[in-house]
């Protein structure tokens, strides 16, 4: 497996523009010749087709939402990065650059993060242009908010819908480029397969979700953008049809997957329930900004009516054991505390998965009116999901997964282990590192899609020579069939279980050995039983219904069977990975207070899986990460 | 808590569809109403039933997937939201509760209570987007939009485009859904260039889609469950005079 | 003219057209009520009243009912087209349907039009054409002037109860249509926000309440007995 990075020259401030003057472009008059394919339509795929198309290459999008405007993307709240330094507050690229590479624990790649930094105020002015309605000030500049800990005000934000009103950007100018006949869209179409011709990628197998049609599509590259793989725990904030599937299925087909196991715990989300959960809600973190987090200090407590346990009896954990940084503490850290402090037997609610965060203070000290102004949305969807009210109460939370650092791998041009196989988004693994800070999947979707792919493509397509294959051809003849028998595999089977139980439970064990802290002996467990469940899905499936029609247990199960054996290497990776780092906490490694602790002579390093057949034991190549601008140090927000 | 469903059956655009009922048992409180739907799927399908298929994916109220009519509201009962945060909380054991797609025609019967909104997408294509070529922008301070217009162009920018305006429109008119796009835009300074242009031509594909006219009834605000207001109603009412006389008098 | 067509063919163009239509047609109406009324100030005034607009130069008289004529025509036609469409819409309809905050009066005003056109009708061939009862012989003194008595032709008029009763069921349906129209109206110019909706709201019902009472006031009037024939 070639694990080039490809890093351009020179100091890290010019190797961006070092690249994009030496790579080569492709003339005007020969970019109609070049189709490209763009699977998924979310911030990172709506932005490059758009981009694309009008840049006049043919491209085709799928997505399998009924429309492009309906991906994952459009969930995020909180906001996006960059480093404008409109508030004067010391923000600088480098800055940016630095809290990224840090708050990732020193495992992403210098080269990819700088440029994100440095493109991020390109994505603001991009998105002001399209018409984004971020939040501005009385004087009509742009505003920010600080978020996620960070110690600078760069975050841009549209209310609570900073996810949609981006997405909605991005798929305007996708409108604008359909309408213009440079894109053809189509939804509700699933990539089942990756289709190579000469070792390169040529074109995809999809599904069509309407009719069950399998098709298949060729072009002269194929990017993916299909987003994060967190519900492989089944409860996430992601939504219900998030899969790996493209992911997975290109893997196969010999794209490797770098940090599978690097996945964020959000947490700041709402309690489960019960079983019959399928979703976990996200609450703004923006609400650690004026919340303290507790649980009671004695056991005893739990379940008293919070307002009745007096401040001395309340262990406001965060701020004890993180004095400078306190609720504001990082993602993977406050996530791991919170589940500490259950662990000790003294989280709240009916299930004892849970701890307060507290705005009663802050209501005493601003008005409720301020707090209403604030956050009264959340305030509102909180008692709509949990019934209570939260201005007499304090929340309930409890971390969920939610973003998924790992991904297929590429190099500094976005291109996967397989020539003409970009990804973008949240389906690579690129520069988030260990953990990923709030508000910075939004820049790297948007800066993937807008501001690199349309340079680093041509790069490879003024290498081949123009003009898709026949999508009659045998690579592609034989990969439908591939997938066909595979669908009437799935469907015949006939058992008794839903792929929905099967998924509830794979959901439990990841939950359980390969979420927020991870012991060998967990993971060995995982990696015994996670088998059995797979051979327990492929014998007793049930899928009532046809193939040639909507059939929505027949997508889900295709998602399932994915997880299952994806799960399996998350877990091995997990393993493999024995160190703590970032968002990848292994018990064995940690301080005695509890703190991650690195091994950077052995994991400076991405973990590269390369597929190795059904049944067959994935190969590990390694692509170390080299630090020539900063030195990796203890992470610490003591 | 127990309950009797009415469930609209459809396979397919050709075939009519029908009322099913099914008695659901045992149903959690705490549950959403779609979980609602999840826990009688899986009943279903451990008889060897087809289960409901209903369009959903957030299922946190953002994406504008899910789409169903309870009781002949669309999202159900609760103002100011979606039928994937609708909790059983609101409704009562022994309660009848029938499940309807959206109907409109511009919104044809997929399966079951799946319905194909594309249309929307179509109005979004004829003119809901600022020709602002990647990489061509200005710095983001370089326009100064005071407060209250961005507040504005953002209160009607936070349509998800789920459809219920229609759904529940006693004409199965798309106003409010166009008028949001075309006011989130139309409001905006960067938007100016292209306003007339946007509003003929996303009217004249909302019309050309089959979509109703807007009798000012107001139902749509009333179901929306962003609360987009019927003042972007009024304004593309408004631009759109204005666009057509301006067309009118400079016509070469 | 390809624009203009297009204007006019669009859902929003017939809107204008109804608002406008109907703009004429709500202060025509608030016109004729107050002139009507003023039968309660005894024959000598309304008479009076009529003699003057009826010896308004022919060309006036004429152009003003053309006008009308044609903005009824209009705004029927326009009502027509978007009910049409509007039922085309939605084919297949819901098992099911509950109101939100839909007012009666919103949902009926096809059928409260098509009454009123009906109505209209009628009226014009009682009062205007008198060709249902014939009036020709009703003469009044205006000044030493024999002028049409309008007040008598009322009085007779509305003394057959089933007449009084069509009037009466007629401005009430009116009073509905008004009731979502005048507010409608100015949504569909463009003129009404979040802030004017309820008052105008509450003026539009004000405005259908006003113009019921005047002109029902007549009739009632008329079968209790309390204006007299001369
Ligand atoms: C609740 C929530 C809140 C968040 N808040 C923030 C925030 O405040 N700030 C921030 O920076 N980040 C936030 N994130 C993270 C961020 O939203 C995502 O990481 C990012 O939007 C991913 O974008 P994407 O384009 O890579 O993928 P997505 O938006 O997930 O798009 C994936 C696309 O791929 C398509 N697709 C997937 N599989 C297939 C297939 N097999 N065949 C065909 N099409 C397929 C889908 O249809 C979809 O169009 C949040 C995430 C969540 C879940
Ligand atoms: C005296 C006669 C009438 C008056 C004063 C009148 C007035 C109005 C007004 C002001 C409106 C609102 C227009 C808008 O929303 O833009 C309206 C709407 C309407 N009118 Fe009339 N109208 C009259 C007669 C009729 C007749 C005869 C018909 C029918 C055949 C009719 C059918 C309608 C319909 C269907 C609407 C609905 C439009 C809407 O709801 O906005 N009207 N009318
Ligand atoms: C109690 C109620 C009413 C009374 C007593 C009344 C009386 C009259 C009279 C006397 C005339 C004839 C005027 C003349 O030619 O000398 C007339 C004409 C007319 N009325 Fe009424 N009217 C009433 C209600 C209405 C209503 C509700 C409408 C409309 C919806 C209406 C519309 C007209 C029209 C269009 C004409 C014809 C005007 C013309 O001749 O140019 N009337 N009315
Ligand atoms: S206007 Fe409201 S109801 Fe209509 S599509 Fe948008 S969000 Fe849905
Ligand atoms: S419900 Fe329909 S009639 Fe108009 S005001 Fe809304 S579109
Ligand atoms: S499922 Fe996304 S809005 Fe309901």
């Amino acid at each position: 497996m070639n694990l080039d990075a490809k890093i351009p020259d020179g100091p890290l401030a010019d190797k961006w523009d070092n690249h994009k003057f030496s790579i080569r472009l492709v003339n005007p008059a020969n970019k109609r010749k070049y189709h490209i394919i763009v699977v998924g339509s979310g911030l990172a795929g709506g932005s490059a087709a758009a981009t694309l198309g009008e840049l006049g290459f043919n491209i085709k999008c799928f997505c399998y939402q009924d429309s492009p405007r309906r991906a994952h993307s459009i969930a995020a709240q909180g906001g996006i990065n960059a480093a404008k330094n409109y508030q004067n507050d010391g923000d600088s690229i480098y800055r940016l650059f630095y809290d990224t590479i840090k708050g990732g624990d020193f495992r992403s790649r210098e080269a990819n993060v700088y440029r994100l930094a440095q493109l991020s105020g390109n994505i603001i002015d991009q998105c002001v242009a399209q018409g984004v309605p971020f939040a501005r000030e009385y004087g009509g500049l742009l505003a920010n908010r600080s978020f996620g800990g960070a110690q600078v005000s760069r975050t841009f934000y549209a209310r609570g819908q900073t996810g949609q009103q981006l997405l909605l950007g991005a798929y305007s100018a996708l409108s604008r480029q359909i309408a213009a006949g440079q894109v053809e869209m189509y939804n509700r179409h699933e990539m089942l397969d990756l289709v190579l011709v000469d070792g390169h990628a040529k074109g995809i197998i999809t599904r069509n979700l309407v009719n069950g049609a399998i098709e298949a599509w060729s072009a002269d590259a194929v990017i993916l953008a299909t987003g994060g793989y967190s519900t492989v725990f089944y409860l996430s904030t992601n939504a219900a049809a998030c899969n790996v599937t493209a992911v997975w299925r290109a893997h196969k087909r010999g794209a490797g997957i770098a940090n599978p196991c690097y996945t964020q715990i959000h947490p700041t989300c709402i309690p489960q329930e019960g079983d019959h959960q399928a979703k976990l809600t996200l609450m703004s973190e923006s609400l650690r900004n004026d919340g303290r987090v507790w649980v009671p200090a004695n056991q005893a407590d739990r379940s008293k009516n919070p307002g009745d346990i007096p401040k001395e009896d309340r262990d406001y954990f965060l701020e004890r054991k993180y004095p400078s940084f306190g609720n504001l503490a990082p993602r993977d850290i406050s996530s791991r505390s919170a589940k500490e402090a259950c662990d000790e037997g003294r989280g709240v609610g009916s299930t004892g998965r849970g701890v307060y965060l507290d705005l009663a203070e802050a209501i005493e000290r601003l008005g409720r009116s301020t707090i209403e102004e604030r956050y009264g949305n959340l305030f509102e969807m909180y008692e709509r999901i949990t019934g209570e009210n939260a201005y007499e109460r304090p929340m309930r939370i409890y971390p969920a997964p939610h973003y998924t650092m790992g991904g297929i791998w590429v190099d500094y041009n976005l291109m996967s282990t397989i020539p003409g196989c970009f990804v973008l988004g949240e389906a690579n693994f690129s520069d988030h590192g260990a953990n990923r800070l709030g508000a910075s999947a939004l820049m790297q979707g948007l800066c993937d899609g807008y501001f690199v792919i349309p340079y680093t493509i041509a790069d490879y397509l003024a290498e081949v020579e123009p003009g898709a294959p026949d999508p009659q051809g045998s690579a592609f003849r034989e990969a439908e069939d591939v997938v066909r028998d595979y669908t009437q595999r799935l469907i015949g089977m006939g058992g008794k279980r839903s792929a929905r139980s099967i998924h509830i439970e794979l959901g439990k064990i990841m939950w359980e050995y390969c979420g927020m802290s991870r012991t060998d002996e967990g993971l060995n467990k995982a990696l015994e039983i996670i088998p059995q469940l797979r051979r327990e899905f492929w014998e007793n499936l049930c899928i009532p219904g046809r193939d040639s029609e909507l059939n929505a247990e027949l997508e889900r199960a295709g998602r399932v069977a994915d997880f299952l054996e994806f799960a399996e290497l998350m877990c091995r990776d997990a393993l493999d990975r024995n160190e703590s780092c970032g968002a990848h906490f292994r018990e064995e490694h940690q301080t005695q207070d509890g703190e991650a602790v690195r091994d950077d002579d052995n994991f400076t390093n991405v973990s590269v899986w390369e597929y190795k057949g059904d049944e067959q034991s994935p190969v590990k190549h390694i692509e170390s990460l080299i630090f020539e601008e900063v030195k990796p140090s203890v992470r610490s927000y003591k | 808590m127990n309950l009797l469903l009415k469930i609209w059956r459809q396979s397919g655009l050709q075939t009519p569809g029908r009322l099913v009922d099914y008695q659901i048992e045992e149903v959690p409180e705490e549950s959403s109403f779609l979980e609602m739907l999840d826990l009688l799927n899986e009943q279903l399908i451990s008889s060897g039933e087809e289960p409901v298929a209903f369009d959903h994916d957030c299922r946190e109220g953002i994406c504008g997937t899910c789409s169903l009519t309870i009781d002949g509201i669309p999202h159900g009962p609760e103002r100011m939201t979606t039928v994937c945060q609708l909790h059983m909380r609101k409704f009562n054991d022994g309660d009848t509760i029938t499940i309807e797609p959206f109907r409109s025609k511009s919104f044809p019967v997929i399966k079951d209570l799946v319905v194909d909104r594309s249309a929307l997408d179509a109005i979004m294509q004829a003119g809901g987007f600022i020709s602002a070529r990647t990489g061509g922008a200005s710095d983001g301070n370089a326009i100064l939009i005071a407060k209250e217009t961005a507040d504005r162009a953002m209160d009607a920018a936070s349509c998800i485009g789920c459809g219920a305006c229609v759904a529940v429109c006693p004409n199965a008119s798309a106003m409010l859904f166009t008028a949001a796009k075309v006011s989130h835009l139309n409001s905006l300074p960067q938007g100016k260039p292209e306003k007339d242009r946007r509003s003929l031509a996303m009217v004249k594909t909302m019309d050309d889609s089959g979509f109703g006219n807007c009798t000012n009834t107001g139902e749509c605000q009333a179901v929306c469950p962003k609360d987009i207001s019927l003042d972007f109603i009024a304004q593309l009412n408004r631009d759109y005079a204005r666009a057509s006389f301006s067309n009118l008098l400079n016509k070469k | 003219m390809s624009t203009l067509l297009q204007l006019l063919g669009s859902s929003l163009g017939k809107k204008y057209l109804m608002a406008i239509t109907g703009l004429v047609l709500v202060l025509f109406v608030l016109g004729h009520m107050l002139g009507n009324v003023q039968i309660f100030l005894g024959p000598e005034v309304i008479n009076a009243y009529a003699h003057k607009l009826q010896s308004l130069p022919a060309g006036v008289i004429w152009g003003v009912r053309l006008f009308l004529l044609l903005c009824v025509f209009i705004h029927v036609w326009m009502a027509v087209l978007v009910t049409v469409e509007n039922r085309r819409a939605r084919p297949e309809n819901y098992s099911v349907k509950d109101n939100v905050q839909n007012t009666y009066a919103a949902r009926t005003m096809m059928v409260t039009g098509l009454i009123l056109l009906a109505f209209i009708i009628f009226h014009i061939l009682h009062y205007t054409a008198r060709v249902i009862y014939d009036y020709s012989d009703m003469h009044y003194d205006l000044h030493g002037e024999s002028v049409h008595d309008v007040y008598s032709m009322m009085i007779q008029g509305f003394s057959h109860w089933w007449v009084s009763i069509f009037y009466i069921i007629s401005v009430w349906l009116l009073c509905m249509h008004l009731s979502h129209g005048v507010s409608s109206m100015f949504q569909s110019v463009g003129l009404r926000n979040e802030k004017w909706r309820g008052i105008l709201d509450k003026v539009a019902v004000a405005y259908g309440w006003v113009v019921f009472l005047g002109f029902a006031s007549i009739p009632i009037a008329v079968l209790a007995g309390l204006i007299k024939p001369l």
